[in-house]
C-alpha cells in the first residue's frame, strides 16, 4: 500500500491505496465521489474525464498515486455555492444531454475547452470534445450547449470591459 | 378568492428537462454507484475460443486467493440456474448462462468468481485455466448454412436456426404459396434490378455498458435486483421464474441507465448469475460489465443479407419485389433473436404501393456473439435495401431518385393501408414529407451545387430516402410479453401529484414530457409533479421501454389513469363548489365554475377534502388514486425524408459528409427539443453505420473490432450539423396522435448516405456500394485496377 494526499474538489484527502489503484476508482470507491463514470477500459471514451491542476485528464489513465499533490476538480466540484457553472447550466438548457452517462466527462471537457479557448469555433468544439464519446446526442446539443456557454462568457466579457 | 398566476400550455413546448440537474451535476445514481453493505463483486472467465469442448477447467489456483469466496463453473451454475429462456416461438438449442461442455462463441462465459472487491475479482479470473478441445468455427452464414465446416448445435442441421420462411403476396398463413402473381410482375416488367447487399453487423455500446447488483435477504426470502435494463418487469418476471421466487418476492430496479439503443431489452445471463449466486451465498453481488467484455457479451446489432430484385416498367412503377433474406443470428437465441429478422419481412412495403412482394428469411447461427434488437430492429435493414433498390432504379431508368418514389408512394387516401406482408399503416403522407425534404434542403440547387463541383473534378454525390417505421409496439398479438402499458396517478394530500409509469427510460426524457401532458390536464405547475419510473417496488405493473413506444403507449396509459383520477376530483369539487361536473375547468391551479373565476377553489384544498371529506359524497371512496392499462389496436407507422450530400477524396478514398436534411413525421410532439434530441441520435447511429462502424470477425471467430480502440465509434468530429424538420401526420391509433421517434434516425440515414456515395462514384460506373464506406473500398473503385 502507498500513502496519497491530495485536494479534491477542494478538500485535502489522505489514503492508503493499492499502487496499481486507478484514480477514478480511488474517486468513486473510496470518496464515494461516483458522478465520474467508468466507460471503457481502453481511455477512448472520456467518461472519466475530471480536472487535475485545471487540466482536463481521463481519470482512467491515471493511477492514484500519480496525483500525489495534485488539485483535482470532479463533476461534483463544479457548481460554487448551489450555482451551476454556465458549462452545466447551457447543457440543460441546450438539451445537450440523454441519458447522462458520458455528460459529467463530457462537461468537464467542455470546461477544459473553454478556458484555453474561450470564443471556439463550432470545428474547434467538436475536436475538442472529441476524446468524448457520446451515443445518444449525435453530439449537435452538446455542441449548441458549449457554444451558447461560450457566448455568454463572451458577454459577460464583453459588458465587464464596458 | 385564489389568485393564481396563468400556467401556459406545456404540450407541444420546448420544455427543459427535469433529469437534467442530476445528470449534470454528478448526483445521479447509476448501477455501479450501487453500494450494499457486504457485497461482493462477481466477474466472469470467457472463452477465448469461438468454437471447442472443455476438456478441463482448473479453479484452484483462484479459490486459493485471498479475498476470493467463491469460484463456480458452469456444472455448478447449472445446479443453481435452469436454461436460458427465450420469448419467441422458434425452436432454440439448449443453452446455459455459463457454459457447460461446449463453447460457441468467444465471450461465452466458462466460470464466474466472487470476490471482495473487483481488482481481486480480475486476478481470479486470469488464475483460472481452461483446456479446450478446439472446434472448426464458422463466421460467414453464408458458409454456415451449407453445414461445412461445423454444425454448432447438433440439432439444427445446417446450422438452421430458422429454416426458409416465405411471406407476401400468395403466402397463406399456413403457409400455402402461390407464385402467380409474383411471377406476373417480374414477367410484365422492363427492368429488374437485382443486387445483393449485406446491411452488416454492429457493437450497440451504451456509454454505460451493463451491470447488475443482486441483493437476496435470506431472512425475509426476497430479493432486490438493480440492473442497467430498459424494462425492469420483464427483468422481475424473469428472475423470479428463474430463481424459483414469486413474483411478489422479487423487487427489480432500472436505476439511472446509461443507454440502452435496444441491447438491454434482453435479461442476460449475467443477471441471471448475479441473483442466483446472491440467492445461494445469501449476500449482495454485484457485476460491472468492462468495455472489452460488452464487445463480446452484450447482443449485436442488425447482419442481414438480402438478395433483392425489383421488377418495374419503364415509368418507374414498380411491379414487384423479391427479397430473400439470410440473418445471421450468432451463436444462440436470446430472448428476443429469432424475432428481429421478421420485422425487416414485415416492413418489405416501405413507403410503396407494389401490386407483388415476396420475402423468404432463413436465420442461421455462427460461432458470434448472438444478435438482438438494436436501434431500429430489422426496420433499417428493411429500409436499406428497399430505399438502395429504389436508388438503383433511378439510375438505371435516368430518374430523379424523388421521382421514382413519387410514382410509387402509397397515397394519403389509401390509410388506414394493408400491406402485402400483413402491416396496417395507420397513417401518412409521404408526399407532403418527400416534398418538405426538397424544399428544405433546395434539391434543385444541391443538384446544381453537386455538379458545378463535379466540374472541378470533385466527387460529390447526393443521397435521398424514405423511410417508413413500426413504433408503439402493441397489442398483446404482437409482443410476448404483453402489448401494454401500466400508469398509476395519484393526487396527494398536498395537491401534488405522483405519478408511475411502467415505461422505463434511458434517456428518453419521460419525467419532462409525461410531466408536461399531466400539468396541461390538471392545470398545476409541473414542478408540483413527480414521475416515478423503473422500480417495480413502486411502479405496480410494466413492460417497457423499446419499440419507440414509450410515448404512443406510455404516454396515452398516464392520461387515461389522469383522466379517471380527474373524473374524481371534479366530483370531489363539485361537492365544494355546490356545482355541477359539467361546468367544472381545472386551469392555474384551481378548479372553478366555468366562467365565474371567483367561485374557484384551490387544487389543493380539494385535493385535502378528497381525504377527509366531511361529509363523504354520497356513493364515493375517499382519496384521488387511480390505475390504467391500455393497449393500442396496433402499431404506428411514422415516417420520413432524408437527404445527404457526400464528397469523396480523389486521392484517398475518405468520404466527408457535407449536408444532412432530415425531414421527420412522428405525428405530434410532446417537446419538439427532445423530439430534436432523439432524431439527432438516430441519424448519428445510422451515419455511423453506413460510414464507420462495423464489428469485424477474423475467420476463427476473434471479434477483431473487440474494443473502442478498433471499433469506430463516432466521433463530434464524425457529422456535420444535421438539419432537422417536422411534418405533423397525427395517429388514429391512441388519443395523443404521437407515433413515437427514438429509432426513427437509423432509418432512412443507412441508404440515404450509401446512394449519396454511389452518386459520388457514378463516373466509375458502379451501382451499389456495400456499407460501410471504408476509404481503401472507395479508393479501389475509384484507381480500379491501381489496387
Amino acid at each position: 500500500m502507498a500513502a496519497v494526499s491530495m485536494t479534491v474538489n477542494g478538500k485535502v484527502r489522505k489514503a492508503q491505496v493499492e499502487p496499481r489503484l486507478l484514480l477514478v476508482h480511488f474517486l468513486r470507491e473510496q470518496l464515494n465521489l461516483t458522478g465520474t463514470h467508468v466507460g471503457c477500459d481502453t481511455s477512448q471514451c472520456g467518461a472519466c474525464t475530471v480536472l487535475i491542476d485545471g487540466r482536463s485528464v481521463k481519470s482512467c489513465t491515471v493511477f492514484a498515486v500519480q496525483a500525489e499533490g495534485a488539485t483535482i476538480t470532479t463533476i461534483e466540484g463544479l457548481a460554487t455555492n448551489d450555482a451551476l457553472h454556465p458549462v452545466q447550466e447551457c447543457f440543460w438548457e441546450e438539451h445537450g444531454l440523454q441519458c447522462g452517462f458520458c455528460t459529467p466527462g463530457m462537461i468537464m471537457s467542455a470546461v477544459n475547452l473553454l478556458a484555453d479557448n474561450p470564443q471556439p469555433t463550432e470545428d474547434q468544439i467538436r475536436e475538442g470534445i472529441s476524446g468524448n464519446f457520446c451515443r445518444c446526442t449525435g453530439y449537435q446539443h452538446i455542441v449548441n450547449a458549449i457554444q451558447h456557454a461560450a457566448s455568454r462568457s463572451g458577454s459577460a466579457a464583453s459588458s465587464s470591459k464596458r | 378568492m385564489p389568485t393564481s398566476p396563468v400556467l401556459p400550455k406545456l404540450v407541444g413546448q420546448r420544455v427543459k428537462r427535469r433529469e437534467d440537474p442530476r445528470l449534470i451535476q454528478g448526483r445521479a445514481t447509476f448501477v455501479d454507484d450501487v453500494k450494499i453493505a457486504g457485497m461482493l463483486h462477481i466477474a466472469f472467465k470467457r472463452s477465448d475460443v469461438a468454437h471447442g469442448r472443455i476438456r478441463s477447467i482448473d479453479t484452484s489456483a483462484a479459490e486459493a486467493m485471498e479475498g476470493v469466496e467463491a469460484v463456480f463453473t458452469g456444472a455448478q451454475i447449472a445446479d443453481l440456474l435452469g436454461p436460458m429462456p427465450i420469448a419467441t416461438p422458434f425452436p432454440s438449442p439448449a443453452h446455459r448462462a455459463v457454459a457447460v461442455d461446449t463453447v460457441r462463441y468467444v465471450g461465452e462465459p466458462v466460470a464466474v468468481v466472487v470476490a471482495s472487491d473487483r481488482y481481486i475479482a480480475r486476478d481470479a479470473i486470469d488464475a483460472i485455466t481452461v483446456d479446450y478441445e478446439t472446434l472448426p468455427a464458422v463466421v460467414d452464414p453464408e458458409l454456415a448454412m451449407t453445414g461445412k465446416p461445423t454444425v454448432i448445435h447438433p440439432e439444427f442441421p445446417n446450422n438452421l436456426a430458422v429454416p426458409l420462411v416465405p411471406s407476401g403476396t400468395g403466402v397463406t398463413l399456413d403457409g400455402k404459396v402461390d407464385d402467380t402473381a409474383i411471377d406476373r410482375a417480374f414477367k410484365d416488367a422492363d427492368v429488374i434490378i437485382t443486387q445483393r447487399m449485406v446491411n452488416h453487423r454492429l457493437v450497440p455500446n451504451s456509454i454505460e455498458a451493463r451491470g447488475v447488483v443482486a441483493h437476496y435477504e435470506p431472512g425475509k426470502g426476497s430479493m432486490t435486483i438493480w440492473s442497467s435494463t430498459q424494462n425492469p418487469h420483464i427483468l422481475r418476471t424473469m428472475i423470479a421464474a428463474m430463481t424459483g421466487l414469486g413474483q411478489d418476492q422479487v423487487r427489480a430496479i432500472a436505476p439511472e441507465v446509461g443507454g440502452g439503443f435496444g441491447a438491454k431489452i434482453n435479461i442476460y445471463g449475467e443477471e441471471y448469475v448475479a441473483a442466483a449466486v446472491s440467492k445461494h451465498l445469501g449476500t449482495a453481488v454485484k457485476w460491472i460489465e468492462d468495455r472489452s467484455e460488452a464487445f463480446l457479451a452484450t447482443t449485436h446489432g442488425r447482419d442481414l443479407i438480402g438478395y433483392v430484385e425489383l421488377a418495374a416498367q419503364r415509368d418507374g412503377k414498380v411491379l414487384g419485389l423479391k427479397i430473400r433474406l439470410i440473418a445471421d443470428v450468432g451463436a444462440y437465441n436470446m430472448l428476443l433473436t429469432a424475432a428481429i429478422p421478421t420485422l425487416a419481412m414485415m416492413m418489405a412495403n416501405a413507403n410503396y404501393d407494389i401490386p407483388a412482394i415476396r420475402t423468404t428469411l432463413t436465420e442461421v447461427f455462427t460461432n458470434k456473439t448472438s444478435t438482438d434488437a438494436y436501434r431500429g430492429a430489422g426496420r433499417p435493414e428493411a429500409s436499406y435495401f428497399i430505399e438502395r433498390a429504389m436508388d438503383m432504379l433511378a439510375r438505371e431508368l435516368k430518374m430523379d431518385p424523388a421521382e421514382v418514389r413519387r410514382k410509387n408512394f402509397i397515397a394519403p387516401n389509401q390509410f388506414p393501408y394493408q400491406t402485402q406482408m400483413g402491416a396496417v399503416y395507420d397513417s401518412g403522407d409521404y408526399e407532403k414529407a418527400m416534398d418538405a425534404a426538397l424544399s428544405a434542403a433546395d434539391w434543385k440547387g444541391l443538384q446544381a451545387e453537386r455538379d458545378a463541383a463535379r466540374a472541378e473534378g470533385r466527387l460529390v454525390g447526393l443521397g435521398l430516402s424514405m423511410y417508413v417505421e413500426v413504433c408503439g409496439i402493441g397489442p398483446s398479438s404482437s409482443l410476448p410479453t404483453g402489448g401494454w402499458e401500466h400508469a398509476q396517478v395519484t393526487i396527494e394530500r398536498d395537491g401534488r401529484i405522483s405519478a408511475t409509469t411502467g415505461a422505463s427510460p434511458h434517456g428518453q426524457g419521460n419525467e419532462t414530457t409525461f410531466a408536461q401532458m399531466l400539468a396541461d390536464e390538471f392545470g398545476v405547475p409541473m414542478e408540483h409533479i413527480t414521475i416515478h419510473h423503473g422500480d417495480t417496488g413502486i411502479v405496480k405493473q410494466g413492460v417497457g421501454t423499446f419499440g419507440s413506444r414509450s410515448q404512443a403507449v406510455g404516454g396515452t396509459t398516464l392520461l387515461m389513469a389522469g383522466a379517471k383520477v380527474k373524473t374524481k376530483m371534479a366530483r370531489f369539487a363539485a361537492e365544494m363548489l355546490e356545482a355541477s361536473v359539467a361546468d367544472l375547468v381545472f386551469e392555474n391551479g384551481t378548479i372553478a365554475v366555468k366562467g365565474a373565476p371567483t367561485s374557484a377553489k384551490k387544487f389543493a384544498d380539494v385535493a385535502a377534502f378528497a381525504y377527509v371529506p366531511v361529509p363523504l359524497p354520497e356513493g364515493m371512496e375517499p382519496g384521488l388514486s387511480e390505475e390504467a392499462f391500455f393497449e393500442p389496436t396496433n402499431n404506428t407507422y411514422p415516417f420520413g425524408c432524408h437527404i445527404s450530400m457526400l464528397e469523396i477524396d480523389r486521392e484517398t478514398g475518405e468520404p466527408t459528409l457535407l449536408k444532412f436534411v432530415a425531414v421527420d413525421d412522428a405525428g405530434n410532439l410532446i417537446n419538439p427539443l427532445i423530439v430534436e434530441g432523439q432524431i439527432h441520435g438516430g441519424l448519428a447511429q445510422g451515419i455511423g453505420q453506413a460510414m464507420i462502424e462495423e464489428a469485424v470477425y477474423d475467420e476463427s471467430g476473434q471479434l477483431i473490432t473487440g474494443s473502442l480502440m478498433d471499433y469506430a465509434l463516432p466521433r463530434a468530429t464524425d457529422f456535420p450539423r444535421f438539419e432537422v424538420h417536422s411534418t405533423v401526420t397525427p395517429t388514429p391509433v391512441n388519443p395523443l396522435g404521437a407515433k413515437g421517434v427514438g429509432e426513427a434516425g437509423t432509418l432512412g440515414s443507412t441508404p440515404c448516405i450509401v446512394s449519396a456515395a454511389v452518386d459520388a462514384l457514378s463516373e466509375f460506373g458502379v451501382t451499389h456500394i456495400d456499407m460501410m464506406l471504408r476509404p481503401e473500398k472507395l479508393w479501389r473503385i475509384i484507381h480500379g485496377g491501381r489496387a
